[in-house]
């Protein structure tokens, strides 16, 4: 192919001493270091990029720019990148998507034969049924027919994206003359600025422009690059705008991650996107070759590309007017002006694969191989649209503009008005400013509302009206459609003809038409479609432009990677103090919730075992843990827990449960008394954040005269439960100062005592496993010691660590359950078998009424001990209890184990009150659809229900 | 995301607190009854205008406190502690 690189231009990107080497569609290609993916190729001769959604025709450049439809490429693994604004980089490999077998050899071609069969609807129409038909034939044939790249599941990750705040006093939005203009006022006013543009520089048009254009390019380039107030982002777009002026932002080509999503608090935001070209609908106007002006104007100016040898041009505007030149400049004969603004008219364009004639609104067929056209502007309104504006169309200017804004929105340059450069800046200028001194008061403001934080250091900036001298509307023909029928739709392969067809059948709203033919709704978003979709509705409906409205703009504004919205996760992960030894002894970790922690060190049979025959260690410190202290403590208590606990002795502990206000079981723990005023409670690990702001709550809005002060202490205090039948006598070879002995040291005691020589330390006698054990709660910072002193202590008594299986399966042996497994978002108190411990006599518990109405019920589910009679099947958890002989669900298996104690199978379960007594055979049904028997027990407890081994 | 200000740290972005819900009297547990009671639990004005909400302030001074805040515009009056 031959070159279609034109000599040196002086506004050209491209640095010709570098060439970059890639490929497209497995052929070897070279660039520069500043050409597109698109214009790198068009040098080359490359004019088909992409074939039509539905019809398969071939497709060429259109806008040359990030708005191309026809320039979705893949990238390596990166499906639908824009090759109108990636730039090159060397080694790319680039593909078209989904063409089938190839770009030139479409088989989807075949489609336009049978054209009459994919009009408007016909999805909708034909592929409704029958239903069984979608998994098997229509997903797999339409996949291939279907745009859109393709994702490479074996990639693991596609690079490491990010995440990042951003508090500027103004954003800008859009890096052209008033954008970059505005940048630089309200930086001189005060303000910080963050300045975003969507493409690799800054300038907007002027960098298609002629000499004056570039020399004040220049100017404003110098000054926005020598102002530190401004932060300039550049190939990055405002993806968003949402209340308070939350904007988002995504970042592209950052240095470190390959995008990274903004999230800023801004004072005020400025739109200043400019104006998007929008396309001509007539015959033919998908066919390579069609350009829009904008489109010849970038390829010869910023990357040096001879877009055709024998162009016509269809001018409405002046940015027709200078494309003729820019063409007749880079060496190509214009053959013709066709001048819209006096009624001459382009019919059909005609060629196979690229453009050969065109014919005239006057009947003349011009040999031409570029057909350009000049016919008007789309305001995109979208962030403008998000901050809750409905803008308004002018007939006169044939285009929308913003109709009430927000006090912190602005908008200026094209999408405000028209004007030449200097008066595009002088009002970018004074925009800045307005939005400086809003945003300087915002920020006074929010200053002063901030108690303790230093005063502002200077008045309230006073507020200021709004006394800018609106831009002017220039005069512009409404051209939308010319007297044939064209494409309005590139992404989404929808024409005039549909939509007209969609009105006829009752979709003669905007917003009713978009989701019957989905104009818009490609991956453009209605950047080049929107208008001219209203223009063809307004003609088949023969009302007025203005009456028909536009479809609601919403974020994102341009399409964001699921990347950039996972981004970086700021979760923090917590660690207990002990965990560095745990990975350096052989644990495999196990996340829960925020904490990671062991799952078991190996062999978690064994550990359990060791358990009951021996002496274990286990870290438990993500148990939740509140210090509490005041003389009201007892009353709060009483209020959180279903039982009671006034009388609790200094030196005890106790069981509680807890219910939220709707009687639903909601957590549990021991809490113990270590001195008069001064209480510890535990909660579950996964509600240690819940129950701690629960106190709070009720401590603030409701009961604020009781003297009640509550500390977390969680990751403060490890908490190492010593459980096994040689427990004691492990402890009291590193306890001092407390007498460990039975009728000393009864069950559901708490003392606290020196411990391996660390003092403070809390023990308390409890039994989660089920044998004898305490648990030590050890300020953090000595953890490590006391942990590793009961380990050397104890190696003559075999003991060893174990995890939280090894737990899991202790506690189910014992049949305690744990809320949140056991219980659900339905388990009232007497399902979790809370009938003993709850009183209904309190002065106030919560829930209290919901508590009285449950115990009243006899149809609410029952928790039991359950083993099935195949001792060596361990149903699944979540396994569902059904109706012998029939699918009627009547509970389900909540916990299930094999327990090394008894070798056999146990689980709990929740089961309809009608199968809950003791010896009920129950039917269980397994994961792979196998039903089996079990049997309900007497008690939770399947090892030791008499609690014998805890209390000795 | 709006910005909530907290009476004690001053405007925060929402996601710092945790919004507690429309402000529900809650009915004395002895003599409600439960129909009273279940209203408390799930029946709210949600009107789209000024509504009486109280926030939680998270990651801040772990105070609750009460807004005033026009759900049909996130317009947001002055806040005081609970
Ligand atoms: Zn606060």
């Amino acid at each position: 192919m031959s070159s279609h690189r034109l000599p040196i231009r002086s506004s050209e990107l491209i640095d010709r001493s570098t060439s970059l080497s890639f490929t497209w569609n497995g052929r070897a290609y070279v660039g520069h270091e500043g050409d597109t993916i698109a214009s790198a190729l068009a040098a080359a001769g490359v004019e088909v990029f992409s074939r039509g959604m539905k019809y398969h025709r071939r497709r060429g450049i259109l806008t040359a720019n990030h708005w191309d439809p026809n320039l979705s490429v893949q990238v390596g693994d990166e499906p639908n990148v824009r090759a109108g604004s990636r730039r090159l980089v060397d080694g790319m490999q680039v593909s078209a998507q989904n063409v089938w077998p190839s770009l030139r050899w479409d088989l989807g071609t075949a489609n336009r034969l049978v054209g009459r069969f994919l009009s408007v609807g016909f999805y909708y129409k034909t592929f409704m049924r029958p239903q069984f038909l979608w998994h098997n034939l229509y997903q797999r044939i339409l996949r291939k027919f279907a745009p859109g790249g393709r994702v490479n599941w074996k990639t693991g990750t596609h690079g490491e994206y990010d995440k990042r705040y951003a508090h500027p006093d103004v954003l800008v939005a859009g890096g052209g003359p008033a954008g970059v203009a505005a940048a630089l006022s309200a930086a001189e006013a005060g303000a910080s600025v963050m300045l975003v543009e969507q493409e690799p520089e800054l300038g907007g048009h002027l960098r298609w422009g002629g000499p004056d254009d570039l020399a004040v390019l220049a100017d404003l380039r110098q000054a926005v690059y020598s102002t530190p107030a401004i932060e300039v982002l550049c190939d990055s777009i405002v993806t968003g705008r949402y209340d308070h002026n939350w904007v988002a932002v995504l970042q592209r080509s950052h240095e470190v991650a390959p995008e990274r999503l903004i999230k800023a608090r801004v004072g005020s935001l400025i739109v200043a996107p400019g104006l998007v070209e929008r396309p001509y609908v007539f015959a033919g106007n998908d066919i390579p070759g069609v350009m829009l002006a904008g489109a010849v104007r970038r390829l010869i100016n910023l990357w040096a590309v001879k877009p055709g040898s024998r162009a016509v041009v269809l001018s409405a505007n002046s940015e027709g007017d200078a494309a003729v030149l820019d063409l007749e400049s880079a060496g190509v004969e214009v053959v013709a002006v066709l001048d819209a603004r006096a009624g001459e008219d382009v019919v059909e364009a005609r060629g196979r694969g690229r453009v050969s004639s065109v014919q005239t609104g006057d009947g003349r067929i011009l040999r031409a191989d570029l057909l350009v056209t000049a016919t008007g502007w789309t305001a995109p309104t979208s962030l403008l649209n998000m901050a809750g504006d409905r803008p308004v169309y002018d007939k006169v200017a044939a285009r929308y503009f913003p109709q009430a804004l927000p006090d912190n929105v602005l908008a200026t340059g094209g999408i405000a008005g028209d004007g030449s450069t200097t008066e595009l800046t002088a009002h970018g200028r004074e925009t800045g400013l307005l939005a400086a001194q809003r945003a300087l008061r915002l920020r006074h403001d929010r200053r002063a509302q901030t108690p303790r934080s230093p005063a502002p250091e200077s008045d309230r900036p006073a507020a200021i009206a709004d006394s800018r001298i609106p831009l002017r509307r220039s005069p512009h023909p409404e051209c939308y459609r010319s007297t044939t029928h064209g494409l309005v739709d590139y992404s989404e392969d929808v024409s005039s003809k549909d939509l007209i067809q969609a009105a006829g059948e009752g979709f003669d709203s905007i917003e009713l038409m978009k989701r019957y033919t989905t104009v818009t709704m490609g991956p453009g978003q209605g950047k080049l479609e929107t208008v001219n979709a209203a223009a063809v509705l307004a003609e088949a409906m023969a009302v007025e432009m203005a009456d028909i409205g536009t479809t609601v703009w919403r974020p994102p504004f341009s399409p964001v990677s699921l990347g950039a919205l996972a981004g970086r996760i700021f979760e923090p992960v917590r660690r207990s103090a002990l965990q560095d030894w745990h990975e350096a002894n052989g644990a495999t970790n196990l996340l829960a919730g925020q904490w990671v922690r062991p799952d078991h060190y190996g062999d978690p049979m064994a550990e359990a075992s060791n358990v009951r025959e021996n002496v274990g260690l286990i870290d438990v410190t993500p148990l939740g843990k509140l210090d509490l202290r005041g003389p009201d403590v007892a009353n709060l208590l009483d209020l959180v827990y279903v039982n009671r606990w006034q009388k609790l002795e200094v030196g005890r502990v106790r069981y509680g449960a807890m219910v939220a206000e709707d009687g639903v079981v909601s957590d549990d723990g021991v809490t113990g008394r270590l001195a008069e005023d001064h209480y510890l409670m535990t909660t579950t690990s996964s509600g240690a954040g819940a129950v701690w702001e629960m106190l709070e709550d009720w401590l603030q809005t409701y009961r604020p005269d009781w003297e009640v002060h509550v500390t977390p202490v969680t990751g403060g205090l490890t908490s190492i439960n010593v459980a096994g039948p040689r427990s004691r006598e492990l402890l009291e070879r590193l306890v001092d100062n407390v007498d460990l002995s039975a009728d000393a040291f009864p069950y559901f005691s708490v003392r606290t005592g020196i411990v391996a020589g660390v003092a403070d330390c809390i023990i308390w006698r409890i039994g989660f496993t089920g044998e004898l054990s305490y648990e030590v709660h050890v300020p953090s910072g000595h953890a490590l010691h006391v942990w590793e002193s009961l380990l050397s202590n104890g190696s003559d008594l075999g003991v060893a660590p174990f995890g939280i299986e090894a737990q899991r399966i202790l506690r189910l042996e014992k049949g305690h359950y744990i809320v949140g497994q056991d219980t659900d978002g339905l388990s009232k108190a007497p399902t979790a078998g809370l009938d003993g411990l709850v009183r209904l006599d309190k002065a106030d518990t919560i829930g209290l009424p919901e508590l009285r109405a449950a115990f009243e019920r006899t149809d609410l589910p029952v928790l039991v001990g359950l083993q099935p009679d195949d001792p060596t099947i361990v149903p699944d958890e979540a396994c569902q209890i059904v109706e012998a002989g029939s699918n009627q669900i009547l509970g389900r298996v909540t916990s299930s184990r094999m327990s090394p104690t008894l070798e056999r199978s146990i689980c709990l379960a929740q089961v309809d009150p009608s199968l809950a007594a003791a010896g009920t055979s129950v039917t269980v049904q397994l994961v792979d659809g196998r039903r089996i028997t079990a049997t309900v027990q007497e008690h939770h407890a399947h090892v030791d229900p008499e609690g014998a081994r805890q209390r000795v | 995301m709006i910005v909530v200000p907290c009476p004690n740290c001053g405007p925060r972005n929402s996601s710092d607190l945790r919004n507690a819900g429309e402000v529900a009297p809650r009915p004395d547990p002895e003599t409600a009854s439960l129909t009273e009671w279940r209203s408390y639990l799930y029946l709210r004005e949600n009107p789209a205008g000024w509504v009486t909400e109280t926030w939680y302030c998270r990651s801040g001074c772990r105070r609750y406190f009460t807004i005033e805040r026009n759900t049909a515009t996130n317009e947001i009056r002055e806040s005081e502690n609970s």
